[in-house]
């Protein structure tokens, strides 16, 4: 950190200046990802773009990225800062996660300087949107039991790829993808795997949409058949991609609640489309029934706990208190109360959640069908399961699972069948 | 739990932690399971000197913080309280010490009340009942005025440490609201009986007002107005009482942790069973959670801000409900050996349970906050 840096406060003034002038107040498509349609999604996207130049063009993209990769050289209080005066402003949500997190937060620790120098900048500039390619259909959990193959060309040097990746957000409209692949099925499966920057919108990759229970279809099943990718793209060693992966699922776990990403913070912004429990109670007419009352303080408090755990964990990692593992304490917590905030609600609502018009849905949304997706918040981004057993073994230092795979050649692990379409 | 404190905080944690170990460890805790007091004379006034009942007292009355912001400070007090299951009126000395000092300009009996509590040579008990705030048609004790007297009538039970204490801070309801008085113990008309309680050591009585008959001057706060420093002295009630709680929960985590490395079945230590590997980790996130909401709520009570009221019922509501369930957790974990007096987790149980049910119960929290919430989103 340089001496000559701005001042927190004197950042935090420019910054609201800034943003009161340039941004306008918080939009639907901001708090809520997903669009009515495609098309509206499409403009959603388009505007996001735009919003990120904005911010760039201004000085106040990637605010904690390096100068030299068009970042403002700043620091996480810098940060917290600007995401503090942003609370109730327009933001380039779909830039949050996966973009900024994990993809670029990955490609400024692991990528070469080629890499950072090509798409730094561009990400910064709102030109190019990431997605993440972990999870396949023989499964997400295992995440190192990749099995999307990567084979060197020897005339070339190029990689070519194939297999499928699965539950990729958005990647029907996103520009790039950080996928993990195998590269050597001879050694135990942590050793065989590799790191490569894929562009998506190509013939070789056919991207299929998944649709969720809900309806929504955001989620995306690649299939890449020979896929050339050149070895300048290549972003780890050779079968040392999960040095990558490691630092990878650490950014995962933080997701929105990282010093690289841009979100607004704070409580009284609401930082979903989801009514308030009060908005739902009243709609419900229970607003005087002692027992709805409760739900609605507990659910009050739980957001209170979920915001102030985050602030304890952030700090525990500034003071040094805490190591990386810590992360998925936030990640279990925020998907429990997750699941609790959409029974809380679903409760408040009573049996009017089993059936709605439109606008009442527009008005104070559909508690029964938040009910039904209410486990996503418990799976994405990894399980809570595993966040447990990271826990357990890593903050507890209790022993690990036994495991079918450890210094076993990959080729020889039993694997279940792929779901194949 | 603050990862980081300053030196002066440091040292007073400090000092408590290694007396409450030296006054208080368990062994002289289960010596004093059927002594009336439930702690030794002379333990409450050397903590007084450690700074124990006057944290949240500003300076010109008497007390000090060590970092300006009493009610964390006092926070760090009953963390180790918690963790040491440690005797003694902490809640209800800070909270009446509070009281008074806000109170501001007092007569010259409250001015020598305060400077006996903060000395530790007095005891003041609060005389409250369940949360009569969201009651107040079930209220215990009632008061009517009569010439330039007041006259207090009911009963008021639990109240803590009752039977040690010279004080009362009773809330009364009366035909203009909620009345605060402070009354000697020894008033014509009271009667203390003792009841048993939870606790290893701590006191509970059943207090009856029968025709007490106080001067105006015993009233803190106008009549019928007592209910913002009501509402103030629950929110230093449930700092104090969610700090003590977490601390006791850590004391019961770690205890629990270590068995699980140290019991062995089917040839494998707990600790490599998933299943339980799983419910700790659930525990250690309520518990990194009792911590953030702990601090929180000290920090904004301490600070006045606009969400303290909303902040220390949250603490108080969520701690108050994850806290007993990780100790009855801890229990399970620990088998038979778990439910026995012999062994030592009983007295964090006993603790976080006793600290759910005072000063408001998770339920009455929650109604609390709902209340804050309607209020806010109507004046929106
Ligand atoms: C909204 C959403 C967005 C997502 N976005 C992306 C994305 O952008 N990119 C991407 O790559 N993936 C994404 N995913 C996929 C997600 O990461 C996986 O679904 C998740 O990691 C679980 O993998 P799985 O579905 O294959 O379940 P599995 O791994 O098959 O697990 C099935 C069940 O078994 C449990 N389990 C598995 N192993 C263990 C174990 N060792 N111990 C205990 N329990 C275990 C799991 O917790 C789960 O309950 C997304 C998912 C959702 C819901």
């Amino acid at each position: 950190m340089s001496d000559d840096l701005e001042p927190v406060e004197d950042f935090r003034r420019r910054a609201r200046a800034w943003i009161q002038a340039n941004l306008g107040p918080v939009q639907p498509w901001d708090l809520d990802q997903n669009c009515e349609n495609d098309a509206e999604e499409l403009k959603a996207v388009a505007r996001d773009r735009a919003l990120q130049r904005k911010l760039h063009d201004a000085g106040f993209a990637g605010l904690c990225f390096p100068k030299e990769y068009g970042g403002q050289g700043l620091t996480p209080a810098h940060h917290r800062a600007f995401c503090e005066e942003l609370a109730g402003h327009e933001f380039p949500s779909r830039f949050a996660v996966p973009t900024f997190s994990p993809c670029a937060s990955i490609i400024l620790e692991c990528g070469t300087a080629e890499q950072k120098a090509r798409h730094l900048p561009a990400i910064l500039r709102g030109d190019e949107v990431w997605s993440q390619l972990l999870s396949e259909p023989g499964g997400g959990s295992d995440v190192a039991g990749a099995t999307t193959s990567a084979v060197r060309d020897p005339a070339t040097g190029d990689w070519i790829i194939n297999g499928s990746k699965v539950w990729t957000s958005r990647a029907w409209w996103a520009d790039w993808g950080l996928i993990l692949a195998r590269t050597n099925w001879n050694v135990p499966k942590h050793q065989g795997l590799t790191v490569f920057m894929v562009p998506l919108q190509q013939p070789s990759i056919e991207i299929r949409r998944i649709e969720r229970l809900n309806g929504e279809s955001e989620a995306c099943e690649e299939f890449f058949t020979d896929v050339r990718v050149p070895d300048s793209d290549r972003m780890s060693e050779i079968d040392g991609g999960w040095t990558v992966g490691q630092r990878w699922m650490y950014h995962e776990r933080v997701g929105h609640n990282s010093p690289w990403v841009l979100r607004p913070v704070g409580l009284k912004q609401n930082e979903s489309k989801e009514p308030t429990l009060v908005a739902v109670a009243r709609r419900a007419g229970r607003l005087d029934d002692p027992a709805a009352r409760e739900l609605i303080g507990e659910g009050q408090a739980l957001k209170i706990v979920t915001h102030e755990l985050q602030r304890r964990l952030a700090s525990a990692a500034a003071s040094g208190a805490g190591n990386t593992d810590l992360s998925s304490i936030d990640r279990l917590f925020r998907g429990l109360a997750g699941v609790r905030q959409a029974t809380i609600a679903l409760e408040l609502a009573g049996g009017q959640a089993a059936a709605w018009s439109e606008e009442e849905e527009a008005d104070t949304g559909s508690q029964g069908m938040r009910y039904l997706m209410r486990q996503v918040t418990c799976i994405g981004g990894g399980t809570t399961e595993i966040a447990r057993n990271v826990i357990a073994e890593r903050v507890l230092g209790m022993p690990r699972e036994p495991s079918g795979d450890k210094g076993v050649p990959f080729r020889d692990v039993p694997r279940g069948p792929s779901r194949k379409t | 739990m603050w990862h980081v404190l300053d030196s002066d905080q440091e040292m007073l944690r400090d000092m408590t932690a290694r007396y409450l170990a030296d006054n208080a460890a368990l062994p002289q805790l289960r010596k004093l399971r059927h002594d009336p007091a439930g702690f030794a004379p002379g333990y409450w006034t050397a903590g007084a000197e450690l700074g124990w009942t006057s944290l949240l007292v500003p300076e010109e009355h008497g007390g000090g913080s060590v970092s300006g912001r009493g009610a964390v400070d006092c926070a760090l007090i009953a963390y180790e309280f918690g963790k040491a299951a440690a005797p003694g009126p902490l809640v209800d000395c800070n909270v009446v010490a509070a009281a008074l000092a806000d109170a501001g300009q007092g007569t010259a009996a409250a001015a020598e009340v305060l400077s006996g509590l903060l000395s530790g040579q007095a005891i003041a008990a609060v005389a409250l009942g369940w949360a009569p705030w969201l009651r107040p048609d079930q209220a215990g004790v009632t008061v009517r005025r009569d010439g330039a007297d007041y006259v207090l009538d009911g009963t008021v039970r639990p109240v803590e440490s009752a039977g040690q204490a010279q004080w009362l801070l009773v809330t009364a309801h009366g035909a203009e609201g909620p009345s605060q008085a402070l009354v000697p113990t020894g008033a014509p008309g009271l009667a203390i009986t003792p009841l048993k309680g939870l606790d290893v050591t701590r006191r509970f009585s059943a207090v009856r007002f029968d025709g007490v008959r106080v001067p105006a001057a015993a009233l803190l706060g106008e009549p019928g107005g007592a209910r913002a420093q009501l509402a103030r002295q629950i929110a230093n009630a449930a700092v104090i009482l969610a700090a003590e709680s977490t601390g006791a929960m850590d004391a019961a985590f770690a205890m629990t942790v270590d068995w699980a490395f140290q019991r062995y079945t089917f040839g494998r230590a707990l600790a490599s069973y998933q299943a339980l590997k799983h419910r700790f980790a659930d525990m250690k996130s309520w518990l990194e959670a009792s911590h953030a909401v702990a601090d929180a709520a000290a920090e904004a009570v301490a600070d006045r801000t606009p969400a303290a009221a909303e902040y220390a019922s949250a603490a108080k509501s969520y701690i108050g409900d994850r806290g007993p369930e990780l100790a009855q957790e801890c229990v399970q974990l620990h088998g038979g050996i778990g439910v026995t007096y012999e062994h030592d987790l009983h007295f964090f149980l006993r603790r976080v349970t006793l600290d759910r049910l005072l000063y408001g119960t998770p339920a009455d929290h929650r109604r609390l906050i709902a209340a804050i919430q309607i209020e806010q989103e109507q004046a929106a």
